[in-house]
């Protein structure tokens, strides 16, 4: 596969490795937050961990729309969905997202709400104009990434003058939980020296947005491709940069990423949406400026006036570390939870049920830290 | 979050869709956010849509610099 | 005077469905089982018009196994559930090493189905059943009425003989020992699913579906002693297959991820839909695991065999009481391959 395989090369990965294990100055640690759950995925899935020096940590960050979405919206969507003229469109990452009373989207459907798990909104789309019968409402998630998508769902069925579509819209914004995390100064909070910032979010944004977090907090930034390689490559900017003593935005996607971002997806949104003034994100708190709504104007799009949604606030376990975890605050071994009632295969909270979560993660790759390690090379040593 | 690929454009086709395609494996997507895009191009692939325009110098550029960053270390 | 055909009026096997009266034991329904499944299956058993038939064995262990096929689209690239409920029932018996020799089908049928598409999964059925030279001696039919089965159910049975002396059993697997795939994965589960989705692929992918005894026959030959146990990774993918030796012989795997087999579209495809080849679903494949000192030479007998020409050795059985599974990476990173929790689903995120 182009533009992928290039960049999951073993044996660079190793020369990277050697030449982040050379340049790390032995006096002191590393901290670095990768903000994206698409990185945090990366990291475990190629076991980049296992190739860094011991004085460099990564902290999972909470870039993982499934992880930040309030319970109380997944609640709001399994009660949509069980109405009987309402066909929900979701993304296969929602199914099993834990609700109130343990229940799910993947358990609704087996219940028998009309819940379908869609690739695209483009799928929604065609849903819609199939089955006129049908209010398809889009249960719409995620970062600066997949909002252009849902602000062309939107634009489509303008366009086509559908009468049975909307979108139940939680789309959320990157800095301002960059802005959370930096300001949180709670106890226990790790001081981070800096972040990878997230591949895709930086298509649409730009890099431009980030530069307040390295002017104002002092933060050096980098942001990196989804491939390891990538990653790698980040890490060794990141390390020069704390080295050096600089609080800088660099790029390293630059083949997909501009200053800019893409300015044809920006102006959608802009006409499309506006910004909540406060939204509530799992693990986060109210967070404000940092979530979008649909404008008056496409009202009629908009699941939320259309079926009078109220979103209550329903409350994760109380021994569910998944907030703390998500701020970089404390690691999936600290949970009570974790692989006693929580556990992929019944997750209690958010970060387990996501491959990008930071306990899935660890689940899958982080446990079994205790075992002989397999003979692959270690570039520290 | 944002699982994206490269895929690499085969056909244009009306409405700003196009047929893209990973290693034979072809999908119809979206063009409507990225502009000028042209057959044999690559494109970022987000759930059904293409973000962006994959800068074929700007990659021969990282790949240049990634082997750079092995290659030196392994000096050190 | 001309013979009125007992059976009645042949079926429209153009334009006619299933009905109740096809299940309820008269008339209809004996059309249906002579014109579908005797014509497909034709042996001298099913001749015979018995509601069982009788054979000789030679004496010895005899095996047994019982498989239900639900899967859906009915028809998929490279395959349909009829041939896959051959196969995949034969695999089961093969699994143990043993010699698959006869089999039972059992359909059942939802009201509505249409004829052509039944005559065409027995045709495949049949067609399958002879190429693995595995009679399908004996069989039922029921029809359920509209709306409470998918089309077509198939339940099958089969039994087959032993090897003398040699017990395979997922329980046998011991540190050291090699674990070796007999060719690439995913090509199933992505068939299946590409159905489904809409992908298109320039040279289609294929279902792998194949009746594997033939190969383990000439396995067990080569190696039969050396042979701890065999298993064919269908549902939960190699990732399920492994974790399940683990589990039963209490012992850890690892294995190397550049080692496994995966065709270029299959991982492109899986890239597509956000999924991990681990994970999907295999109809043709088997992991072998056997003794080290074997294992160069039995790669070698498998990659002769028209269905184990991408045959390699993906890992090493090891100690360890976590029963993990571990997978090196490309990048002498390693990652644990758990169990599926529950079916996979594509991920955007």
């Amino acid at each position: 596969m182009k533009h992928v395989d290039e960049y999951r090369d073993g044996e660079l990965a190793f020369g990277i490795a050697r030449r982040i294990a050379a340049e790390a100055r032995d006096d002191r640690s590393y901290r670095f937050m990768e903000f994206c759950g698409g990185h945090t995925h990366a990291i475990s899935r190629y076991g980049i961990e296992d190739l860094l020096p011991h004085n460099i940590r990564m902290i999972h960050g909470p870039g993982c729309p499934v992880c930040v979405l309030p319970i109380g919206r997944i609640d709001a969507a399994i009660e949509l969905a069980t109405r009987s003229e309402v066909t929900l469109c979701v993304y296969g990452d929602l199914m099993r997202v834990p609700a109130s009373n343990g229940s799910n989207l993947l358990m609704a459907k087996a219940a028998g709400a009309d819940i379908r798990m869609i690739y695209s909104t483009l799928d929604a789309i065609r849903i819609a104009e199939h089955e006129p019968h049908r209010q398809v409402i889009f249960f719409a998630i995620g970062f600066e990434t997949t909002t252009p998508p849902t602000a062309m769902a939107v634009r489509l069925a303008q366009k086509r003058a559908l009468t049975n579509f909307s979108i139940f819209c939680n789309h959320v914004i990157t800095p301002p939980a960059i802005q959370k995390i930096l300001e949180s100064g709670e106890p226990g909070a790790v001081e981070i020296d800096g972040f990878i910032g997230p591949a895709h979010v930086s298509t649409i944004i730009g890099t431009k947005p980030y530069s307040r977090f390295a002017s104002d907090f002092h933060k050096s930034i980098v942001i990196a491709g989804f491939e390891p390689l990538d990653v790698l490559q980040a890490i060794l900017m990141l390390i020069r940069q704390v080295n050096e003593g600089r609080a800088e935005v660099e790029n390293q996607y630059i083949r997909a990423v501009s200053s800019e971002g893409n300015r044809k997806a920006l102006a959608e949104i802009e006409d499309i949406f506006e910004m909540r003034e406060s939204f509530e994100w799992r693990g986060l708190g109210e967070i404000p400026f940092s979530a979008l709504r649909l404008r008056e104007r496409y009202a009629e799009f908009d699941a939320e006036r259309h079926f009078s949604i109220v979103t209550k606030q329903a409350l994760d376990n109380p021994a569910c570390e998944c907030g703390a975890i998500l701020r970089g605050v404390k690691h999936p071994r600290d949970c009570k939870l974790f692989g006693v009632g929580c556990t992929p295969e019944r997750p209690l909270g958010a970060c387990m049920v996501s491959s990008e979560g930071s306990c899935a993660a660890y689940w899958a790759y982080g446990r079994f830290r205790s075992s002989p390690k397999p003979s692959g090379r270690r570039a520290a040593e | 979050m944002c699982l994206a690929i490269p895929a690499r454009v085969m056909e244009l086709l009306p409405d700003e869709m196009a047929r893209v395609s990973l290693d034979g494996v072809s999908v119809i997507a979206s063009l409507s956010l990225v502009e000028d895009v042209r057959v044999d191009d690559y494109v970022v692939l987000h759930v059904g849509y293409a973000l962006a325009k994959i800068d074929e110098e700007e990659a021969k550029e990282t790949l240049a610099l990634l082997r750079r960053s092995a290659d030196v270390g392994a000096e050190t | 005077m001309k013979r009125i055909d007992p059976l009645g009026s042949r079926l429209d096997l153009r334009h006619g469905c299933v009905d109740l009266s096809h299940g309820a034991g008269g008339r209809a329904m004996s059309r249906l089982i002579a014109d579908i499944f005797h014509a497909s299956f034709d042996n001298e058993w099913l001749q015979a018009g018995n509601d069982q038939s009788a054979f000789n064995v030679d004496g010895g262990r005899m095996v047994m196994t019982t498989d239900g096929y639900v899967v859906s689209p009915l028809f998929f690239p490279g395959g349909d559930i009829g041939c896959l409920a051959v196969h995949g029932t034969i695999n089961d018996i093969a699994m143990a090493g043993a010699k698959p020799l006869y089999m039972s089908a059992s359909f059942i049928l939802e009201e509505g189905f249409p004829l052509g598409d039944l005559r065409r999964i027995a045709k495949s059925m049949g067609d399958a059943s002879r190429a693995a030279n595995v009679p399908i001696i004996t069989g039922d039919t029921k029809v359920v009425e509209r709306g409470k089965g998918d089309g077509v159910f198939i339940s099958t049975a089969c039994v087959g003989l032993a090897p003398a002396h040699i017990e395979l059993s997922g329980n046998m697997a011991r540190a050291g020992d090699a674990v070796l795939l007999s060719g690439s994965i995913g090509d199933h589960g992505v068939a299946i699913m590409s159905r489904r989705e809409n992908l298109s692929f320039e040279t289609e992918i294929l279902s792998d579906t194949a009746a594997l005894h033939d190969l383990v026959a000439r396995m067990m030959e080569v190696a039969g002693p050396s042979i701890r146990l065999m298993r064919d990774p269908t549902r939960g993918g190699l990732a399920a297959t492994l974790n399940e030796i683990a589990q039963q012989s209490q012992v850890g795997v690892r294995i190397e991820e550049s080692a496994i087999p995966v065709k270029p579209q299959v991982a492109a495809a899986c890239e597509l839909l956000g999924l991990d080849p681990l994970f999907v679903a295999n109809e043709g494949k088997l992991v072998a695991i056997v003794a080290p000192d074997i294992a160069q030479e039995l790669l070698a007998v498998m990659r002769s065999h028209p269905l184990g020409r991408d045959s390699a050795r993906i890992g090493t059985v090891i100690d360890d009481d976590h029963r993990f599974v571990q997978m090196a990476t490309a990048f002498g990173g390693s990652r644990i391959v758990d169990w599926l929790s529950g079916e996979q689903l594509p991920r955007i995120c």
